[in-house]
């Protein structure tokens, strides 16, 4: 009887975990038009969660660049197919790469900082204190940083791709002399905009929505102690890479699976 | 920090996301090859299209002018009815102008391969191009030199 015990309690506290972040996350959407009106409150945000990532995001995407570029030249030598490296590295960086390992580093360089900020915001009841001087914190905190994380990503994303692309050409071009002119023609001619680039673009949004989303709650759910939001900040960059690399999964299927 | 470099750098943040997404429209996929004057559609008849994908470049004399739009089956003829889309630029070719199916390089895409004509009429939009030549399948051209070989 214990064992049904603890699985229907299990099963009980993760649905009901589901439906309290369902209901903050239209909370948080509600707060949209609060954040147009003061779009202060997004720019602070944007600095901390998008401009922050800036350099990791753009220096991980050169290095997975040049080493997308090294193998590439590797494996493709032995087929004679040098020429087809840009069109490996564009479609391997546009499709996968550049959305899944910006959202993966995101997670854990602004989700999990999200996750510990509003975990000690509430442990030192400043959330309790600015419900009592009458001002909503789901509008005036949460929904500018959900907000910002919303259009951080996917421009952190677009960055990746194109300096992930500039290591392939600095790796394969520059070091191993494949030749440029097919390196950029071959590229062109197979990666198409809407296809193959918006396609990636629409992935890390979704994926921007589930990052901000479990970054806040897990903050916002957090027991108000140490021990509490330390297990909180852990649990986001876990649940997060989960989730990002199951949706990815999922959307490649409905993208690119059927063709 | 005041608000007014967290501004500065906010707006540097987004217009090099903006000047990265364009690097990857135009440099990546070449978003506007054939977008910018406008286009106009010829189609042609080919007893075998075998290996010629949606988007295949059309070519005159080895320059890109245009792009396959479509692939499709005549159940009338029993052949390949196939639509392409050339740039506007190229407006002037003579109706006598014949198509081919190429392959470019041993194991490379498939192609088509226009041979300007010689006659003053011009081809307009809709206009089909009468003189075809099919795409070569390899496993054809093997077979019909080895069973010749063996004649002999």
């Amino acid at each position: 009887m214990n064992v049904f015990q603890v699985i229907g309690h299990n099963t009980l506290a993760s649905l009901a975990k589901l439906g309290r972040a369902s209901l903050f996350l239209i909370a948080i959407l509600k707060g949209l038009g609060y954040v147009v009106m003061h779009p202060r409150l997004l720019i602070k945000q944007l600095y901390s969660i998008g401009v922050l990532s800036f350099w990791l995001i753009v220096i991980s995407g050169l290095f997975v660049g040049l080493v997308l570029g090294l193998q590439g030249v590797y494996t493709l030598s032995r087929f004679g197919a040098e020429a087809s490296l840009g069109v490996m590295v564009a479609a391997a960086l546009v499709r996968e790469l550049g959305p899944v390992v910006s959202a993966l580093l995101f997670a854990g360089r602004a989700g999990s900082a999200l996750t510990a900020e509003i975990g000690l915001m509430k442990s030192t009841e400043q959330l309790s204190g600015m419900e009592m001087m009458a001002i909503d914190p789901l509008k005036y905190i949460f929904a500018p940083r959900f907000f910002a994380g919303f259009i951080s990503l996917p421009l952190l994303a677009i960055l990746f791709s194109s300096f992930g692309i500039l290591g392939g050409y600095i790796a394969g071009v520059e070091l191993l002399h494949v030749d440029a002119g097919s390196y950029w023609s071959q590229m062109q001619s197979a990666i198409h905009f809407y296809s193959d680039i918006m396609n990636g673009v629409i992935k890390s949004i979704i994926f921007a929505w589930m990052i901000l989303w479990i970054a806040l709650f897990e903050g916002y759910d957090a027991p108000p102690t140490s021990e509490g939001v330390s297990r909180a900040t852990t649990r986001t960059v876990v649940n997060s890479a989960f989730t990002i690399l199951f949706f990815d999964f999922l959307l490649t299927a409905l993208m690119f699976g059927a063709s | 920090m005041n608000t007014k470099s967290i501004e500065i750098y906010v707006g540097l943040f987004v217009s090099s996301a903006i000047a990265a997404l364009f690097f990857l429209a135009l440099q990546v996929s070449n978003l506007n090859a054939f977008n910018q004057n406008g286009s106009y559609t010829l189609s042609a008849h080919f007893e075998n299209a075998s290996g010629l994908k949606n988007k295949a470049v059309v070519s005159i004399a080895g320059v890109p002018v245009g792009r396959v739009s479509s692939i499709q089956f005549d159940s009338e003829n029993y052949d390949a009815f196939i639509k392409m889309r050339i740039d506007a630029r190229y407006k002037s070719l003579p109706s006598d102008t014949s198509a081919s199916i190429f392959t470019a390089g041993l194991l490379g895409e498939k192609y088509i391969g226009l041979n300007a004509g010689g006659l003053d009429e011009f081809l307009q939009d809709g206009d089909t191009i009468e003189l075809t030549q099919s795409a070569i399948v390899l496993e054809e051209l093997i077979s019909k030199f080895l069973f010749n070989a063996k004649d002999d």
